[in-house]
């Protein structure tokens, strides 16, 4: 049997060739006999599922003829009592013959177990399901809209309760997500800023020069990094990176109950686990976008100097002069917002997980749509808001 | 070690187990003899798990070999493997059931990526399973997070079976099932074994399902198997650990109980 099928007879007799499953049908006087025949297990039943399954069930008296059935399992059991079932529920008389006390009890033990025939319940249709359906979903997406704004508040009292008592603060936690969030983020938001700075000198060289107005570009560049784009940018890259993490962590927890076993151990999962996740980007986020900033002008005044011949000296001139350094503020004001939406989304969708693992991944998902989407809604507002104060 | 009649379906010789500078198995000789139930006890730490991990392949070992069936699986080529991993079933201890699929699905899983039956048979092979390990039928439909441990373990066993295997692995049974729910357990499986002709090996603390259901029981200690046979002969035996394991209170409470039990 060496590399074969590993021997699978229920008996104890040697190991059978194995022949695949076939099926003989014989009328003898008003009395069909259905010879089975073969290795009747599970691996091979797709040779005979489809001949047991066309069996007629016309004749009074059926005689099984097993004899020849050299190995047998549950599956080829199963296949044998859900015929001798079929035949019997159309009224005839169905006897077995020539199996091995072993095999009997097989079968007994498979039609002891018979699975009964389940009542599947049909989804409901028509319209009113359906209008219940929007009705739910739109309760559901309102419940869980002020679910996010007390998980917010939530949030926001257990931070400043911690900066108020900074002795409660779990200093090594927030210390280490710093690390994960801000340090380890550093060399791809300064890649980033860098590009940026350079697309925007090379897209916006192409236009002015049509103006001779070049040496515009050191505005175009400086006010749209600073003011918009470095901290946008960063802030999306954050969202992508550590609040997928957030969601995907601390949700693994919730599956493993390891935050029911926080709540029991008088552990608080929002002082232990969000506030210094959230004080960690708060901290780290204005960071972040001044290192984009400062790595998307350099990208930009290298790209000037080689494409349109604004030296260095220029650039930083024209900077000095020209652009006011509130425009660096409106930007980073910005950063904590950002980071504070980011964490409160992130964790929020992580206690939302339930059980699967399916559930975690849907999570992080909606975690990353979600957060991006409430920073770009947040930055156009601050944009009306800038407007009209006029700064 | 053993007649000759017997026919070894797993026999590992030789196993050195080895996690950085911690040697778990040392010349590790071990046979499991086919149609048996084989008990495997010891200490915490004394590597149970391992050697179930270590034969059913997920776990490398430093040295030795492993026969399964007659194929030495740990040098057998992939298509040989595979065919020996078909004829096993694992029921790990907390389940290891897909979260994201019913219980049916969990069971049908397997079914559907090794057999090429439709998949009608498939549900109601799967559904048969089900039933078999004791479940209601209406825990086809649930999924995992929804079941409670005991239905979980039972869920496991359904899918270790879903192949119809030759050789079932069960780590820790009964463990964290009450009484009941584990004596119910151990006569399934006692059961089952009987009907479909199964090898279990079976790691276990369980000394009611050591006296219960296992032909034979093999103690590791020392980082190898210390002594193998059937569990009558187990308070002869001049071991520290292993008087202490056998004559102790809770044994002699759960000989107590299968002997009453058997008359």
């Amino acid at each position: 049997m060496r590399g074969a099928l590993p021997c699978r007879a229920s008996t104890a007799e040697t190991c059978p060739v194995m022949t695949a499953p076939s099926l003989t049908l014989e009328n003898k006087e008003n009395m069909l006999i259905v010879r089975l025949a073969g290795t009747m297990l599970t691996p091979f039943l797709d040779r005979i599922e489809k001949p047991i399954a066309q069996v007629g069930t016309g004749s009074a008296t059926v005689v099984l003829d097993l004899g020849s059935v050299d190995a047998v399992d549950t599956g080829g059991a199963w296949l044998i009592v859900d015929l001798q079932r079929r035949l019997e529920a159309a009224g005839a008389q169905v006897s077995t013959r020539g199996l091995s006390p072993a095999q009997q009890n097989l079968l007994q033990t498979v039609a002891g177990h018979f699975p009964e025939e389940e009542v599947a319940e049909a989804p409901p249709r028509g319209l009113l399901p359906w209008v219940e359906s929007v009705g739910a979903g739109t309760v559901g997406t309102w419940q869980g809209f002020v679910s996010v704004i007390g998980f917010f508040g939530l949030t926001l009292h257990r931070l400043v309760r911690a900066l108020l008592m900074p002795w409660r603060l779990r200093w090594a936690s927030v210390v280490t997500q710093m690390e994960e969030t801000g340090l380890k983020a550093i060399p791809i938001v300064a890649l980033m800023g860098f590009l940026i700075g350079v697309v925007l000198a090379f897209q916006g060289a192409t236009q002015l020069r049509q103006f001779g107005a070049e040496v515009f570009v050191v505005e175009l560049i400086s006010i749209s990094v600073l003011r918009e784009l470095g901290i946008l940018l960063t802030a999306i890259i954050v969202a992508g990176r550590s609040g997928s993490a957030f969601t995907a962590s601390i949700g693994s927890m919730k599956v493993q109950e390891e935050i029911d076993a926080m709540r029991t151990l008088g552990l608080d999962p929002i002082d232990v686990l969000v506030v210094p996740r959230t004080l960690a980007l708060l901290v780290m986020l204005p960071i972040l976008g001044f290192i984009a900033d400062i790595a998307g002008l350099f990208g930009g005044a290298l790209m000037s100097w080689i494409n349109l011949g604004v030296s260095p000296g220029m650039f930083v001139t024209r900077l000095q002069e020209n652009t006011d350094v509130w425009h660096l503020a409106v930007g980073l004001i910005k950063a904590p917002f950002f980071a504070m939406v980011i964490g409160v989304v992130a964790c929020w969708q992580a206690m939302q997980v339930r059980g699967s693992a399916q559930s975690v991944g849907q999570r992080t998902t909606a975690s990353v749509v979600q957060s991006i989407f409430a920073v770009i809604a947040i930055d156009a507002l601050f944009s009306i808001f800038f407007s009209e104060i006029g700064v | 070690m053993g007649s000759t009649e017997k026919e070894a379906i797993i026999r590992v010789r030789g196993l050195r187990n080895q996690f950085g500078p911690q040697v778990v198995h040392d010349n590790l000789d071990l046979d499991v003899w086919k149609g048996e139930v084989l008990g495997i006890v010891g200490g915490s730490g004394t590597g149970k798990s391992v050697l179930l991990r270590t034969i059913v392949g997920l776990n490398k070992p430093a040295a030795g070999s492993i026969e399964v069936s007659g194929v030495d699986v740990l040098n057998a080529p992939e298509s040989e493997r595979l065919t020996i991993e078909k004829s096993w079933g694992v029921a790990f201890q907390d389940g290891a059931l897909f979260s994201s699929l019913t219980v049916l699905q969990n069971v049908m899983a397997p079914m559907r990526e090794h057999l090429k039956i439709s998949v009608p048979l498939m549900r109601q092979l799967g559904e048969l399973k089900i039933s078999l390990v004791g479940l209601p039928l209406f825990s086809c439909s649930k999924f995992p997070s929804e079941l409670s441990g005991g239905m979980r373990k039972r869920a496991a066993l359904a899918r270790a079976l879903a192949l119809d295997p030759a050789i079932v692995f069960l780590d820790e049974p009964t463990a964290g099932l009450d009484p009941i729910g584990a004596a119910a357990y151990d006569d399934l499986i006692r059961e089952l074994q009987q009907a479909l002709g199964l090898t279990v090996f079976m790691v276990t603390h369980d000394l009611d399902s050591l006296y219960a259901i296992c032909d034979r029981v093999a103690v590791l200690a020392e980082k190898r198997v210390l002594v193998e046979g059937p569990i009558g002969d187990m308070t002869t035996v001049d071991h520290p650990w292993v008087q202490e394991y056998f004559t102790g209170p809770r044994a002699r409470a759960a000989q107590v109980k299968s002997t009453a039990a058997r008359d």
